[in-house]
């Protein structure tokens, strides 16, 4: 985190930042922020800069003269504490302590686009980057050292930021005196991609696993103090000199555009001003109250529009019945699975819904942007500044290289929340009064106005034999894309303001299959996307919401994979481990179980009565190379139909840990949001509009409902490389908690979130 | 607009204001205290904690004028680093957040329901804590550091 160094530090980096101008001022021409100064300045005391391109060395590490390293990131820690894990596997390949490393994140300015925070692939993509980069600065730096001692660099080695010879430590020179307050000018190979696939190399080799003294460490976070004690500002926080305050006003009924606004009705609100530009409409005012009543007062009569949505009882009938947009088969058909299923003696069917849920970020979304002397600044809580520069681009149509674009740490936003929305309407409304605009949205524009989670409807059957064999599995998902909106706000067609100012929200297509190991002779995984309900500024347009689509896909073909076991009478891990053929999700699976000491024995149980009824499932998925068995022990009051998911065992396996301490507090996260989209979460609408518009009408899990305990194993792999963490353990809640309610009870749930009132209907 | 005080952190601050403005605008906007984070202006969530003479008021409903010469303490003024309220160092100790934005609503509750209540069990915890909300899902965290710190408060 971007916290400000000694102010004395402040006359040095000035100039540093005036001989740096090319970089960081001519070519963005706004100022820049004291932190950004002295992180990117003091690394730079003489010679140019080379440019902020992803082939420059200098793109990702500087040496600054104190001999301390900044690591500039092109992604984001959304509050898992990423930046830990970055650090230290850049301090592990250049030999600093890791206090010397300063990650800096998500400013354009300072870092080239690494996709942001995206589908967990912080460490397995960025991180692997960082450790690329910072490898090949070890490399420059011992050779640098060895001209200096007139030694070879072999007879080199580093300590603590000093490189010197092995035999004799006296014969030395410390990165500081190599290279300190200049910049890298050392070329990498540039895969030329730009996001999540950047990769540039150098010629180093990256340490092997068995030389690692950070990397594997449960280094804390050091930005907790500050929130803990309000020193850090988050993007809510920002401020600017002539910043006004502005609200947006969306339609009553979706799909509607205001007809006639009428200004004079705030006329008495102290500088209260429209803006509006076809469907987009917001007022500014000078005061945050102002604004907040100018939006409240605002006199709008609405174009009459055909209420576009289903009724909400018809969703799942509506995606049944919706023409396929698009059918594509995950991997390859095994077998031939139509005609296996000819010959089954006996077939299992069943089918799962789940619904749109939203990313409800704790706080709604806010970003300011300020516009002077043609070039525009955003501050923004998006998981994907760079993306944000480039739609603040397209949407004002001018160059993005006038667009600059600071990430400032918001609420957690779980995917493609509201955060790129409230950019693009920042944006507009800078342009449109000619002053810097704080955009706030409002709670039911938080919840009511996101891009949501896709619903969908998951069908399964099974094929089996006389002899009870599984013969052929076929899995088909269709539901509305989780790319009806791009994962990012880079483009008009993608954010609010595009739609309602006129851009068409082109839906791309996008789901998913499920991700196991399961061999069977005949196998077929396949999902099929319907179009949205309305091809413009919508409500219920669906995308990336945490572990895009894998919670619901997952729920049905983990349910299933228990259903056919139940139909079997066997034991869920017995039957798992019979088809599963990864050995590393074998050894998952096996590793929770023998945590929670399972017991062998098919499900349901039957010894239970009363109204307190007590079971235990598991669930297991892959996840971009990462797997993970999660096993759930819940409790059932069948009278109220009260689930309390009151224990869990994980094991989880992401190749080699770079954390386990940071790792193991992603995991929980994933469980108790895993919970609180199965139990609670659905996003309510009308035909209008979505009426799930606070956390009444859209309640996640109470801290009452905490389970008791989550127990977690980590299976770790230092000879492989580091996957993803911050997904892929919530993937398979949804289904073992499911299992667990049929394990207690018998009864197979199918629809979630598994609400006490459905619960209840489930078991009368 | 009226002109009011606000006994804040300590310091008395004059303010002019709409009565009827939220105790949260006066202290984010004309007191430039950041702290208290807007959440969802229902009562809903708790981002805008303050301690009202000792007791948890959710800011983003309660109107400035309402406050009187109550004494108001928000986050920053409930402990420093140097001199930490035992639950801000729990929270430390614990490794809380994920993104922290509900810190709030957690701590400022937690501190005035452990000023109050020595040696809680789990069960009034919750019970105390019940109704904020916390998106990431740090749940487990936030009850192992409100433990930790009614253990420190004896």
């Amino acid at each position: 985190m971007t916290k400000m160094h000694n102010p004395t530090h402040f006359s040095v980096s000035r100039r540093a930042l005036l001989k740096a101008g090319g970089a960081l001022v001519v070519s963005i021409g706004t100022s820049v922020p004291l932190d950004t100064v002295l992180a990117a300045g003091e690394a730079w005391a003489q010679g140019a800069k080379p440019p902020l391109m992803p082939d420059q060395l200098a793109s990702f590490i500087a040496v600054n003269a104190d001999g301390t390293v900044s690591a500039f990131f092109g992604k984001m820690d959304m509050g898992q504490g990423l930046f830990v894990a970055i650090g230290q596997m850049v301090a592990e390949e250049l030999d600093v302590p890791f206090k010397a490393v300063k990650v800096i994140m998500g400013d354009t300015a300072t870092s080239v686009n690494q996709g942001g925070a995206s589908g967990s692939t912080g460490i397995q993509l960025g991180g692997k980057q960082m450790r690329m980069a910072a490898a090949e600065a070890r490399r420059v730096l011992v050779e640098m050292a060895a001209a200096k001692l007139g030694l070879s660099a072999d007879a080199l080695t580093v300590s603590d930021g000093v490189v010197h010879a092995k035999d004799d430590a006296s014969k030395r020179a410390s990165y500081a005196e190599l290279i300190g307050g200049r910049y890298f000018n050392v070329q990498l190979d540039w895969n030329k991609e730009w996001g999540n696939t950047l990769y540039a190399p150098g010629k180093a080799k990256p340490k092997e696993a068995k030389d690692h003294k950070i990397v594997g460490q449960p280094i804390a976070r050091e930005d907790i103090a500050p929130k803990v004690y309000a020193q850090e500002d988050f993007c809510t926080d920002v401020r600017r000199p002539g910043m006004v305050h502005g609200r947006m006003i969306r339609p009553a009924v979706a799909g509607s555009v205001p007809a006639k606004v009428d200004e004079s009705s705030i006329k008495d609100i102290p500088g209260a001003r429209v803006v509006w530009e076809n469907g987009f409409l917001g007022v500014v005012a000078d005061k945050e109250w102002d604004a907040i009543r100018a939006a409240d007062k605002l006199k709008v009569e609405w174009s009459d529009a055909k209420p576009p949505f289903p009724n909400q009882t018809a969703l799942y009938e509506h995606i049944r019945n919706a023409p396929v947009r698009k059918r594509e088969v995950g991997g390859k058909e095994l077998g031939n699975v139509d005609e296996a299923f000819k010959t089954a003696a006996r077939v299992i069917e069943a089918e799962y819904e789940w619904p749109f849920q939203s990313h409800a970020c704790m706080g709604p979304a806010c970003a300011v942007v300020e516009i002077k002397d043609g070039n525009i600044t955003c501050w923004t809580g998006s998981q994907k500044p760079h993306f944000v520069r480039d739609g603040i681009a397209l949407t004002l149509g001018v160059p993005a290289e006038t667009v600059r674009a600071i990430w400032v740490v918001g609420p957690g936003s779980y995917g493609r929340s509201d955060a790129d929305d409230a950019a693009m309407d920042a944006a507009v409304l800078a342009k449109a009064v000619g002053k810097p605009v704080r955009v706030q949205y409002t709670r039911d524009q938080a919840t009511g106005w996101d891009p949501k989670g896709p619903a969908s409807i998951h069908r399964a059957r099974a094929a089996i034999d006389a002899t009870g064999n599984v013969i052929a599995y076929e899995f088909t998902s269709k539901g509305f894309s989780r790319i009806d909106v791009n994962t990012n706000g880079g483009a008009p067609k993608d954010t609010l303001a595009g739609h309602f100012r006129g851009a068409e929200l082109k839906s791309a297509d996008g789901f998913g299959v499920p991700a196991e190991s399961y061999e069977f002779a005949n196998k077929r995984l396949a999902w099929e996307t319907i179009p949205p309900l309305l091809a413009r500024a919508s409500p219920l347009r669906s995308a990336h919401l945490r572990d895009p689509v894998g919670p619901q896909v997952h729920f049905a073909s983990e349910s299933f994979i228990d259903e056919v076991a139940a139909a079997l009478a066997l034991d869920p891990i017995e039957f798992r481990l019979r088809h599963v053929k990864d050995p590393r999700d074998v050894a998952v699976i096996k590793a929770a179980a023998e945590k929670a000491a399972w017991q062998a024995r098919p499900s349901p149980r039957k010894d239970q009565t009363g109204a307190k009824v007590s079971g235990r499932g598991i669930a297991y998925s892959q996840r971009n190379s990462t797997r993970c068995a999660v096993i759930a022990e819940v409790d059932i009051d069948r009278a109220s139909g009260k689930i309390w998911a009151r224990k869990f065992t994980v094991a989880h396996d992401c190749g080699q840990i770079i954390n386990p301490g940071g790792l193991k507090y992603a995991i929980e996260g994933n469980i108790v949001q895993g919970v609180s989209r199965t139990l609670w979460e659905e996003v309510k609408f009308d035909a209008k509009n979505v009426t799930s518009i606070d956390w009444m009408s859209y309640p996640i899990l109470d801290i009452t409902e905490t389970p008791e305990a989550i127990d977690v194993v980590l299976v770790n792999h230092p000879e492989l490389p580091p996957t993803g963490a911050g997904e892929p353990s919530i993937r398979p809640v949804a289904a073992a908690i499911a299992n667990a309610i049929f394990d207690a009870t018998g009864v197979r749930i199918r629809r979630v979130p598994f609400s006490p009132d459905r619960v209840k209907q489930s078991l009368s | 607009m009226a002109r009011m005080n606000l006994d804040v952190n300590g310091k008395v601050e004059t303010i002019e204001a709409d009565p009827d403005m939220p105790l949260l605008y006066a202290l984010r906007n004309e007191l430039a205290l950041n702290n208290p984070h807007f959440g969802c202006g229902l009562a809903q969530c708790g981002a805008c904690t303050v301690h009202v003479d000792g007791q948890p008021v959710r800011s983003c409903v309660t109107p400035v004028s309402a406050v009187g010469n109550s004494k108001i303490v928000t986050l920053a003024g409930l402990g420093t680093p140097e001199k930490p309220h035992p639950i801000q160092k729990a929270y430390v100790e614990e490794q809380v957040p994920q993104c922290g934005y509900c810190i709030n609503g957690w701590i400022m509750t937690a501190a005035a329901f452990l000023n109050q209540n020595k040696k809680p069990t789990e069960a009034q915890i919750k019970e105390a804590l019940s109704g904020l909300k916390c998106r990431c899902g740090t749940h487990m965290s936030i009850l192992r550091a409100v433990k930790r710190a009614a253990a420190m408060m004896g």
